[in-house]
């Protein structure tokens, strides 16, 4: 014991104690601090359910929000809208984000064409997505907005206007960075070895792609569309400037369309406690739809 | 004994043959130099690989066998900046003649890599991967392919029963066999064998070593290996390679027993490497 006690300080030896209390401190700070993050999620969570859960009933899917000052009503359009523009959203974004990354990651990693799709989306990434709705604005609902004429002359009826195309493109804008940095990931995530070998045995390079990499791709690239969903449906900034909003059940694409995220933001700036308690329950739907989606994503798409 | 191994095969004698008669120079490779970028990988490469015998490279780590190897299929042309010179023919034509397709050219020659590499598919789907890419459907002539494939590996008693799970459940000696059933599934010519058992225990390296002596009946089998042994145990020739450089191309028996150049005596005597 006397040999151990000359190698080996004890706890409360003197050569060891202050980094051992130092050790402690920081553990504990960490624990602390990680445990301290869980609070305002969980505080978020609380107050949506809490203020949300009173409204919420299956009714509220089948009726139209309630008029300033008046009682009863639901969300039904306001869902549908969002559904739609983000259906729209990925329509438009998912294939261009994954047929891009398959060019940077699979065609020609090194070129600078690769190399510059690669900046712009990282950068585009930070960018406030109220700059994508004014940019949506200017390309799609302004009469002479880009794609308003070229849909003229290409003989396509869309004038432009407030719409849910307009809001799906917006949000496709919104998402199209992260569909194709993830992509890249997930392409990037497939072995070396099975592209040599589908090369070895004579594939092209479409044939590897398409029968090898793609599908051993594939959960890891739902899983970012589905994080892009996530994203895209709690979006407001770029809704009020394509879609705005409508009281009315959409009847066609080309007109001004509900959502949940702008029904939330008109709802709780009135000063009618009914209107603000439906925008609670908007929130805890919009919480629920987001939730679905990512539970979804994980399990459907996971990785054997 | 690889004598006894030489001993069955007819060598060409530069007489005019029968079309079926084994050529000396099925693989032919001259003033072959080649290039990663501005790092040369391989001096003037002259040699002759005969066909339907197994000839083995060996060398230390980074002497351009492996190199050499992955020429012959072309599958150097996917890493950016590699170039060649000279020229490489099989079977007398050119690989890098315009005209030929490369996937073609891939399509003739399997390969197999150091660790086995089955796609996460099927062990059925493994193995029609090389005709399914050719556009053959037809359910009879892919069962017929799967079948020969796999009793040409020496695994179809092993797998017969489960065609249809994932290859990925395999041991690692019958997954490196699956690989060699797929590169041959084709019926290709040629085929190159890339330090195949250097992940394998003894038991599936000595099985994947009796594959290797009973396919060369029909393909001609070049093989890169770091194992000495192995190439006395299993190849017909055996190139020695240092610095990028061929030192040494000769009868196995011979390079192992009187090799004629010092380094490749200090080589396989284990002075260096």
């Amino acid at each position: 014991m006397a040999a151990n006690d000359h190698f080996f300080a004890t706890a409360g030896g003197h050569r060891t104690s202050s980094r051992a209390i130092g050790n402690q401190i920081l553990s504990i700070l960490c624990i602390g601090l990680a445990g301290a993050t869980l609070i305002p999620l969980v505080s978020i969570l609380f107050l949506v359910v809490k203020k949300g859960l009173p409204l919420l009933n299956l009714d509220l899917f089948r009726q139209l929000p309630p008029a300033a000052g008046s009682l009863g009503g639901g969300l039904g359009n306001a869902m549908l809208g969002t559904l739609l523009m983000v259906g729209i959203a990925l329509v438009i974004a998912t294939p261009v984000g994954v047929l891009a990354a398959i060019y940077v990651n699979e065609y020609s990693p090194t070129s600078k064409l690769a190399n510059a799709v690669r900046f712009v989306a990282k950068l585009l990434t930070g960018i406030p997505s109220i700059i994508c709705g004014v940019f949506a604005y200017a390309v799609i609902v302004l009469p002479d907005g880009p794609i308003v004429q070229l849909c003229k002359a290409l003989g396509i009826p869309f004038e432009g206007g407030f719409s849910a195309w307009a809001g799906g493109f917006a949000l496709a804008i919104l998402i199209l960075p992260t569909i194709i940095l993830t992509s890249e990931q997930a392409l990037i995530g497939v072995s070396k070895a099975y592209r040599e070998a589908s090369y070895g045995l004579g594939a092209t390079t479409f044939q590897t792609i398409w029968r090898i990499v793609l599908p051993d791709a594939l959960p890891a690239i739902m899983t970012g569309v589905m994080l892009a969903v996530a994203r895209a449906a709690g979006e407001t900034a770029p809704l009020i400037f394509t879609a705005l909003f409508s009281w009315f059940w959409a009847q066609s694409l080309t007109e001004p369309t509900a959502s949940l995220s702008v029904l939330i933001y008109n709802f709780s700036t009135l000063p009618y406690e009914h209107q603000i308690n439906m925008a609670w329950t908007a929130s805890l739907v919009l919480v629920i739809l987001v939730t679905i989606a990512n539970v979804t994503a994980q399990l459907v798409f996971r990785k054997k | 004994m690889p004598n006894t191994m030489e001993t069955d095969v007819t060598r060409p004698a530069g007489t005019p043959q029968a079309p079926s008669t084994p050529k000396s120079d099925f693989i032919k490779v001259s003033g072959f130099n080649f290039f990663y970028g501005k790092k040369q990988a391989l001096f003037d490469i002259n040699m002759e690989i005969p066909e339907r015998q197994v000839t083995a490279f060996i060398g230390p780590s980074g002497c351009g066998k492996s190199t050499l190897l992955r020429n012959f299929n072309r599958m150097n042309d996917l890493i950016d900046g590699t170039r060649h010179e000279g020229d490489i023919t099989i079977g007398g034509r050119s690989i890098y003649d315009p005209k030929i397709e490369i996937i073609s050219l891939r399509r003739s020659i399997g390969m197999v890599f150091q660790k086995s590499n089955p796609f996460p598919k099927s062990i059925y789907e493994n193995i029609v991967y090389s005709l399914r890419i050719a556009g053959q459907r037809n359910r009879r002539v892919l069962d017929e392919a799967v079948e020969r494939s796999l009793r040409g590996a020496a695994l179809w008693d092993e797998v017969k029963d489960r065609l249809n799970e994932s290859a990925l459940g395999l041991s690692g000696g019958q997954m490196q066999r699956l690989c060699i059933a797929r590169a041959i599934a084709n019926n290709p010519e040629v085929l190159l064998m890339d330090e195949p058992c250097s992940a394998l225990d003894p038991i599936a390296t000595a099985k994947v070593e009796e594959l290797i002596h009973a396919l060369k009946k029909d393909f001609t089998i070049v093989i890169v290996t770091h194992n000495m042994q192995q190439a006395t145990r299993c190849s017909d020739h055996t190139a020695f390679f240092y610095l990028g450089k061929l030192i040494e191309f000769d009868a196995t028996q011979k390079i192992f027993s009187n090799p004629s150049q010092k380094k490749t005596e200090d080589y396989i005597t284990g002075r260096f490497g």
